[in-house]
């Protein structure tokens, strides 16, 4: 299970320069400034709903700063805003889904190299194959990055893209962040043989199972998973075990499932917490630069904030103009039906 | 449309009772050929693949097999194995696969072996192939032309007689076409592979292997829309409207019926949706009368779509209600059986008959 992974060739891999690291805290404050920032805004009326990735900072950072946006392509869940963030996605348009602006987000997913937020778990695994697959039929070397949770591990759908991508050997890096719960339900009853890593032997594809919120341990893993892919041998799996310290969503109550002491133990340390004593003690990076970290965190926070406050409706002759390319006459006709009856009102 | 396709139609009305060939031997110009819808279906693959650099056909034993029912033949030696391959037993991985190659840039034409195994793959058509251009603002667009080998007919085991066209159509974000002749199926297909939508192609696998005159040059005579209904049979007292296999018992129903002096109007609706509401209403304008004919269960079947198309457009002078010959609402049956739950030509012509019979009040 613990297969050891080629190390990249090129400069794809190896250790993270002090740059990187810098680079790293940098934007795991950001994710956790805006993460934590967006529960207040679902308390203050800002947006109706959020799906925290409270704890999964270094899992989505250091897995996300393995991409390269000009070739590759990431299918995300409804929880990867600090991938979002680390791939330099628009942030309002990203965030503009809590809003309930628009399902996918209002961020354009082909040039963003992220596909649209995918709210049925497990959901673009199989996308994620098929897009690898295309980068095989077109020679090129791009490699699809796809995430899900334990959880979405109990699909079908996983076990059909893992054995398609096998048997393609299609250029896949499966990342699953085992955060401990599917929503109220632990690891220990929704996955069966010891780890999800531990099944991708059955398919023959190389796995590792990592910690998860060792921001360093992920991007290395990561960066050698792609090197992988990218080199022709087909998919990898990386199981990065970490812990959801927040509920599932802003509708959820944990405390009617786990207990605080539960979730202190399970917890362990804070990731953002682990990488600032790493940091500190390899001479890397000192207070004032936290603090700058932190107030450079505040500021986008801030401009985020503002532009989801400015974002008004999407025109409802969208729900009509983006059903298709070409368009219907049925649908041409519920939407003059719907704009005559709406403006009577 | 339906003058001009009526028009460049004029023999229609010569059309023998077990095919749908409209054109005489005679008449045929140099782009006509005699071919069952089998080699039409494959006919137009081949030449989709050699057009679009970018389409795929891929699904269960698509590649060297040719297909359970040969409908890709030849296309896996002639256009490589990148171009036309074999998947894992798996449609939602078929399905799936589809929307990330239509992401990057593909052309997906997968197969779904036969219709009642859409079923496992209804996630990714349903959540996924027909939202992800909504999803994505459009920026998304996902050609997949899912080929389902459709319909019963053939004494199949269970799952292999299913006809889903209703379940599709109330999917948001699909389109839904199905051929009746070998002339329909090369073109239809053709113009499908070539759109930027999803359509789901419904093959009436019971036709596979009758042939007929495939002009390969033109499509509708007179010039009628590839998305619209199409007059298969001119007549003034009923409208007769089916789809897929439906449409040749209809037309040997009409030439029945014509012995008794009834002159009945076959509608091929072809395109299940969107449908042709304006074809439905300039047929049944003229006829007052209409029965919608299909095998899939009655209850929230597609016939009753059309029955409400038809009533809003020609509610004043409809003649009596429209009637619905269709399969029942129980399981597809086994084949001891499926000549019993197919509309036949009796059930059909009895449904003719309690329209012709009905009295007001």
């Amino acid at each position: 299970m613990d297969t050891l992974l080629p190390v990249a060739s090129g400069g794809a891999a190896g250790p993270p320069t002090s740059d990187e690291l810098r680079e790293l805290y940098s934007l795991m404050v950001a994710v956790r400034h805006l993460d934590t920032s967006a529960i207040a805004w679902q308390r203050q009326g800002i947006i109706p709903g959020y799906a925290p990735e409270l704890g999964q900072e270094a899992a989505q950072v250091g897995s996300g700063y393995a991409v390269d946006t000009t070739r590759d392509f990431v299918f995300p869940t409804y929880r990867e805003m600090g991938v979002a963030r680390t791939m330099g996605v628009d942030m309002v348009a990203y965030m503009s889904t809590h809003k309930a602006t628009w399902h996918g987000g209002l961020y354009n997913p082909m040039e963003s190299r992220l596909a649209p937020i995918q709210a049925v778990v497990a959901g673009s695994v199989l996308h994620a194959v098929g897009w690898a697959h295309g980068q095989t039929l077109d020679r090129q070397d791009g490699v699809a990055l796809t995430y899900f949770g334990d959880g979405a591990s109990s699909q079908g759908d996983v076990h059909e893209a893992m054995n398609f991508a096998a048997v393609m050997k299609a250029p896949v890096v499966f990342f699953v962040q085992n955060n401990g719960w599917a929503i109220s339900v632990p690891t220990e009853r929704q996955v069966a043989g010891g780890s999800v890593a531990a099944r991708a032997a059955g398919y023959g594809i190389p796995a590792v199972k990592i910690d998860g919120d060792d921001v360093v341990a992920v991007l290395d893993a990561t960066r050698r998973a792609f090197a992988h892919a990218r080199s022709g041998n087909g998919p990898v799996l990386i199981e990065a075990m970490t812990y959801r310290r927040g509920p599932h969503s802003t509708s959820d109550d944990p405390g009617r499932y786990r207990s605080l002491d539960e979730e202190r133990d399970g917890a362990g340390t804070d990731p953002l917490e682990r990488l600032r004593q790493r940091l500190l003690a390899d001479g890397i990076a000192d207070e004032a630069f936290f603090a700058e970290a932190l107030a450079a965190a505040k500021a986008e926070e801030e401009q985020i904030r503002t532009g989801i406050q400015a974002l008004g409706s999407r025109p409802g002759t969208e729900m009509f103009d983006l059903v298709f390319q070409e368009t219907t006459p049925a649908l041409k006709a519920q939407a003059a039906n719907w704009r005559e009856e709406s403006e009577h009102v | 449309m339906s003058n001009s396709i009526l028009e460049g139609r004029d023999a229609a009305g010569e059309s023998t009772a077990d095919d749908t060939v409209t054109n005489t031997a005679a008449d045929s110009p140099a782009s006509t050929t005699v071919m069952s819808m089998q080699q039409a279906l494959n006919r137009a693959l081949d030449e989709v693949l050699a057009d679009n650099p970018k389409a795929v056909i891929f699904g269960e034993d698509c590649g060297r097999l040719g297909g359970v029912f040969r409908i890709t033949d030849g296309l896996q030696a002639k256009h490589g194995a990148q171009r036309v391959f074999d998947t894992p037993l798996a449609e939602s991985g078929i399905l799936g696969m589809s929307v990330g190659l239509a992401m990057a840039g593909f052309h997906p034409i997968p197969e779904v072996q036969f219709d009642g195994f859409a079923y496992p793959a209804i996630n990714q058509i349903v959540c996924q192939i027909a939202r992800m251009n909504y999803r994505s603002r459009g920026t998304m667009p996902m050609p997949i032309t899912l080929r389902v080998p459709s319909f019963g007919g053939i004494r199949a085991p269970e799952h292999h007689g299913e006809s889903l066209e209703a379940l599709f159509a109330h999917v948001p974000g699909l389109k839904v076409v199905s051929p009746s002749n070998p002339h329909e199926a090369y073109h239809l297909l053709k113009y499908a592979a070539t759109r930027p939508d999803p359509v789901i192609f419904m093959e009436p696998k019971s036709r596979y292997w009758q042939k007929g005159e495939v002009d390969t040059a033109r499509h509708d005579a007179g010039g009628g829309s590839p998305t619209g209904a199409k007059v298969m049979r001119e007549g003034r007292h009923l409208t007769l409207v089916a789809w897929g296999a439906m449409v040749s018992r209809c037309l040997q129903v009409a030439e029945l019926a014509a012995e008794d002096g009834i002159d009945i109007e076959v509608l091929d609706l072809r395109w299940l949706k969107p449908i042709d509401a304006e074809a439905l209403a300039a047929s049944v304008r003229k006829t007052r009368r209409a029965v919608v004919v299909h095998e899939a269960p009655l209850t929230s079947g597609l016939g009753a779509e059309v029955a409400q198309l038809i009533t809003q457009s020609c509610f004043d002078t409809l003649k009596a209600p429209v009637e619905r010959v269709t399969g029942f609402d129980v399981p597809y049956p086994s084949g001891d059986l499926e000549d019993e739950y197919i509309p036949n030509i009796d059930r059909i012509l009895f449904g003719i008959q309690r329209v012709l019979e009905y009295k007001r009040g």
